[in-house]
């Protein structure tokens, strides 16, 4: 859906979606990662269900929500990645404890 | 990188970093007033000047001139003595200009003396059939991850809608490398000739100039569909295909993405929930604040300047920071204003910057059937609320979109309205006969952004708070 | 706008909507004038509770009054499902009021001992929990938790489905409803009341007020009685997650969309668009002693209402002797008796008299000055 331009020159950074390694960029917010990483990145809503990708990527729609280090329903679009970041992809409401 | 105010109390407090919050700042700082900048994103510059401070879009004609102006107004406000504060989310604000605003998932509560409200735009609703799906975004969004992150799109890919940005973004796209199928331009054919008595002021604008060249420049790439009158996203739990009406015929392509825009309207919930009247503005169709020239609200002490206080552009958004900056100085420290920009300069610069804004605004006004939905399109993405179930509830006496909540939820999810809001308000007041003035709009309050619980039982609390919670 | 209807129910909130769905099922002609989108609408800001333990300390009648619309709820929760399709969520399983530390769980004893020793009550079981004992049904009660009071009779709904049921029920049962159509005046001549509104004139033949605390200055109009002691009350609700709250407390309940509503607080304020976040505070912080996974939740939305709340506490219901067919309602807790509503006090309406032995304890005529008919009837 998205690809990253060839003079884009900031240093690597390594999270892990659901466990597997992807490769960011220093900058890159959550979401941004994502999107670009080639994964599956849909959550569902804890509504319907409904699969949802980010839409404003300014933090005003929430359909961003992401867990990231084990806390739930961060909004992906306005959290810088860092090395080591564990993010996953949230399948429905919040759970307890996360 | 999160740090808390240094202070408990400002003279001049600013909540948002683009163009206004960093000329409002920068303007306050520089005459000597105690000031605190703060701003939600991982750095300064607002939608517009997105990432301006750490782009890695070095080449500067891609981004194009207008965005590399962002430079010199963080400069300035990071040499004056204005404490900036990023990532830091302001949930609460009143009319004591009591502020609460949460950093790094803790809460830190700041008194001003004045503040200045530069929360800027947000897109306006755009609730076409599908417009949940994944892969459909804003165009915002993907100018966002291309300044930000320098990401341009790389499937099939659709931009719809109408206005100067949508424009702006695709030249920015082709100029980087990345992929668009083809435009789809709603602008209503009866706008051009709405909009013509505005035209002159518009042609001698900077604007006329700048928009031509870029048009020309994507339509030389990029095939363009004009007079679009219906759209829709397709596809099953993913986009597949974008379906649109062109002089009336209808075609269906294939798409991996969908961008959509259709003009931006002020961003107004801290303001509303400060309790800052707002007015209906019939030709920019959304909320705007009651202010006076100097960008003063209904709210004593607050000011509200960019497009938060009616969609004006970057330009303007600068000047109505520095206007109501130096209302704050002249208000707070008198003597300390003789050294500003005399305001007379300053409004002289803002009817400049304004200049052929009524023209864009009638040409791009978005026409009824891409405002108002109807059947399955879902209205409220939160709760998922489509326009069938709005009208069956204001068929059972829902009257506005407070009640609307009681029947159907909708507004009641994290965004808090920001998505359907304005849908709600002009589904209802079509519905109803009624004008959206009539209608209204949902009563904000705060927090204004989700915070933790943990992070709202810090409030300090006295004696007769727990006595109100705690009793026999 | 000119009609003759057999009822006209003044308020459209829960209260009145329950009488007016009552009175539709039993076939009256019904108008309901109501106020607009932005009104002090204390059935916006309820918590959603069908609740039974401690109410009615100090006045026996109220306690079985309410063990009544418990009882009740399942039957309303059936009719409007089969009439609206809409499921209203009655959850009936038990309910808890959990207390933090040794002196509140000493002083909610006394509480109960009270209760349990208040003479004419109905017996609803009522008791007191170690905190072991709480965590056998609440397993993730934090160690601040002291125990609590336990009443197999509560429950709570979706409040709001229940609100668009029976606003969905008046279409089927042919009741009119008028919104922005505040009552400025009522006089009745010729049999008939006639209702002065911004939009004309409601003409009916008996008149119920269910205008929460607009009925102080409506029910002198027809020569009744309803002082009022309203507070406000602030709510903090947090986003969805997984169900983790079997039953549901005095101040948690976890609603079927899975958000948690965290209440209550009691000020002596009547402005409902100012936010206390420093009860907000005490509340939350109590909240996340009580479910220390709480902590971590987003709260979304926080809000203050204003509560109907007669002087006392308790409910008022009155008939008028100078207006016959004039009848006043008021109560703090619309959802809990809105099974009464729309069964007994539709009824009574229907009828034209309150009954004296389900009612009669509730009659305006106990705060003395100008009395209803209800204690005499």
């Amino acid at each position: 859906m998205f690809k990253r331009s060839e003079h884009d020159k900031r240093p690597l950074v390594q999270i892990f979606v659901d466990g597997v390694a992807v490769a960011a960029r220093q900058g890159d917010t959550v979401s941004a990662a994502l999107l670009v990483s080639g994964r599956d990145a849909r959550r569902a809503t804890a509504v319907s269900g409904a699969p949802r990708l980010p839409y404003c990527m300014m933090g005003v729609c929430f359909d961003c929500l992401v867990t990231i280090d084990g806390v739930g329903n961060r909004q992906g679009c306005l959290v810088p990645v860092t090395e080591g970041m564990q993010i996953e992809i949230q399948k429905g409401k919040r759970e307890i404890g996360k | 990188m999160t740090m808390a105010p240094k202070r408990e109390a400002y003279d001049v407090v600013v909540i948002g970093a683009g163009p206004a919050g960093l000329a409002a700042a920068a303007t306050s700082a520089e005459a000597g007033l105690s000031t605190l900048l703060l701003d939600e994103n991982i750095g300064p510059g607002g939608q517009v000047y997105r990432a301006i401070a750490s782009t890695p879009v070095s080449e500067r004609n891609q981004l194009g001139a207008d965005y590399w102006a962002g430079v010199d107004l963080v400069q300035a406000v990071r040499a004056s003595s204005a404490e900036i504060i990023q990532r830091a989310t302001v949930w609460s604000l009143d009319r004591n200009l009591d502020i609460a605003v949460s950093i790094g998932g803790a809460s830190a509560f700041v008194k001003a003396r004045r503040v200045i409200l530069a929360t800027g735009a947000l897109e306006r609703p755009f609730p076409i059939p599908g417009w949940t799906l994944p892969g459909v975004m804003t165009a915002g969004a993907a100018q966002t991850m291309l300044k930000s992150s320098a990401l341009v799109p790389d499937g099939r890919t659709v931009i719809a809608g109408q206005g100067p940005l949508l424009w702006l973004l695709a030249a920015q796209i082709l100029r980087l490398g990345g992929r668009i199928d083809r435009i789809l331009d709603t602008t209503g054919r009866g706008n051009y000739f709405a909009a013509l008595p505005h035209a002159f002021a518009f042609l001698t604008s900077p604007y006329f100039a700048k928009g031509l060249s870029m048009m020309r420049e994507v339509r030389a790439k990029v095939q363009v569909v004009s007079g679009v009158t219906e759209l829709a996203a397709t596809g099953d739990g993913q986009l597949a295909s974008v379906s649109y009406v062109a002089g009336g015929t209808r075609e269906t392509i294939p798409a991996d993405l969908l961008l959509l825009h259709q003009g931006v309207v002020p961003n107004v919930n801290l303001a509303m929930a400060a309790g800052i009247e707002h007015r209906w503005d019939e030709l920019q169709l959304c909320w705007s604040p009651t202010l006076d020239a100097s960008g003063n609200s209904s709210v004593a002490g607050i000011a509200i300047a960019g497009d938060g206080a009616g969609i004006g552009g970057a330009n303007a958004a600068v000047v109505r920071g520095r206007i109501a900056a130096r209302a704050a100085v002249e208000a707070l420290a008198p003597a300390a204003a003789e050294k500003l920009v005399p305001m007379a300069t300053l409004r002289a610069d803002l009817a400049r910057a304004e200049r052929g804004r009524v023209f864009l605004d009638t040409l791009f006004r978005p026409a009824p059937q891409f405002r108002i939905p109807t059947g399955d399109t879902i209205v409220c993405r939160c709760e998922e609320v489509t326009a069938k179930d709005i009208l069956d509830a204001v068929a059972i006496g829902a009257t506005g979109p407070n009640q609307l909540k009681a029947y159907r939820r909708t507004g009641m999810g994290p965004c808090q309205g920001r998505l359907c809001g304005l849908t709600v308000t002009e589904l209802m007041a079509q519905a109803r006969a009624r004008s959206p003035q009539e209608i209204g709009y949902y009563r904000l309050r705060a927090p204004v952004k989700p915070i933790t619980l943990a992070e709202l039982a810090a409030v300090p609390q006295s004696e007769a708070d727990v006595k109100a919670v705690v009793r026999g | 706008m000119s009609g003759e209807y057999d009822v006209a129910v003044v308020g459209g909130g829960l209260l009145g909507s329950a009488i007016a769905w009552g009175l539709g099922r039993l076939g009256k002609s019904v108008a309901v004038l109501d106020e607009g989108d932005i009104a002090k609408r204390a059935s916006r800001a309820n918590f959603a509770l069908v609740w039974v333990q401690s109410k009615g300390l100090g006045m026996p009648a109220y306690t079985v009054w309410t063990v009544r619309a418990s009882e009740a709820w399942g039957q309303l929760a059936s009719e409007l499902k089969q009439q609206s399709g809409l499921d209203v969520c009655l959850q009936q399983n038990g309910g808890f009021h959990l207390t933090l530390g040794e002196d509140e769980f000493g002083q909610r004893s006394e509480l109960v001992t009270r209760m349990h020793n208040q003479a004419g009550a109905a017996d609803y079981r009522m008791e007191m929990l170690s905190a072991s004992e709480v965590r056998k049904s609440l397993p993730l009660i934090g160690p601040e938790v002291s125990g609590g009071s336990y009443c197999p009779l509560d429950g709570h709904v979706n409040s709001l489905r229940t609100f668009r049921a029976f606003h969905t029920g008046f279409k089927a049962f042919g009741i009119d409803y008028f919104p922005d159509r505040p009552v400025t005046a009522i006089t009745k001549s010729g049999g008939e009341f006639r209702l002065t509104t911004p939009a004309g004139e409601i003409r009916a033949g008996k008149i119920v007020l269910a205008a929460g605390n607009a009925n102080q200055t409506l029910a002198p109009m027809v020569g009744l009685h309803a002082p009022m002691g309203p507070t406000r009350g602030q709510i903090v609700v947090t986003e969805r997650t997984v169900p983790f709250l079997p039953h549901p407390l005095t101040t948690i309940r976890q609603s079927d969309e899975g958000t948690v509503m965290i209440g209550d607080s009691k000020e002596e304020e009547l402005d409902d668009r100012a936010l206390k976040h420093s009860i907000s505070a005490v509340m939350a912080d109590r909240a996340q002693r009580m479910f220390p996974h709480l902590a971590r939740l987003n709260v979304v939305r926080s809000w203050a209402g204003i509560r109907v709340m007669p002087q006392d506490g308790f409910p008022i219901y009155d008939q008028s002797e100078t207006h016959p067919g004039a009848f006043v309602a008021c109560c703090h807790s619309g959802v809990t008796l809105a099974s009464n509503h729309a069964f007994d006090v539709a009824r009574m309406v229907a009828q034209g008299s309150l009954e004296r032995e389900l009612v009669g304890a509730f009659s305006a005529s106990r705060f003395g000055g100008a009395s209803g008919a209800n204690a005499g009837c």
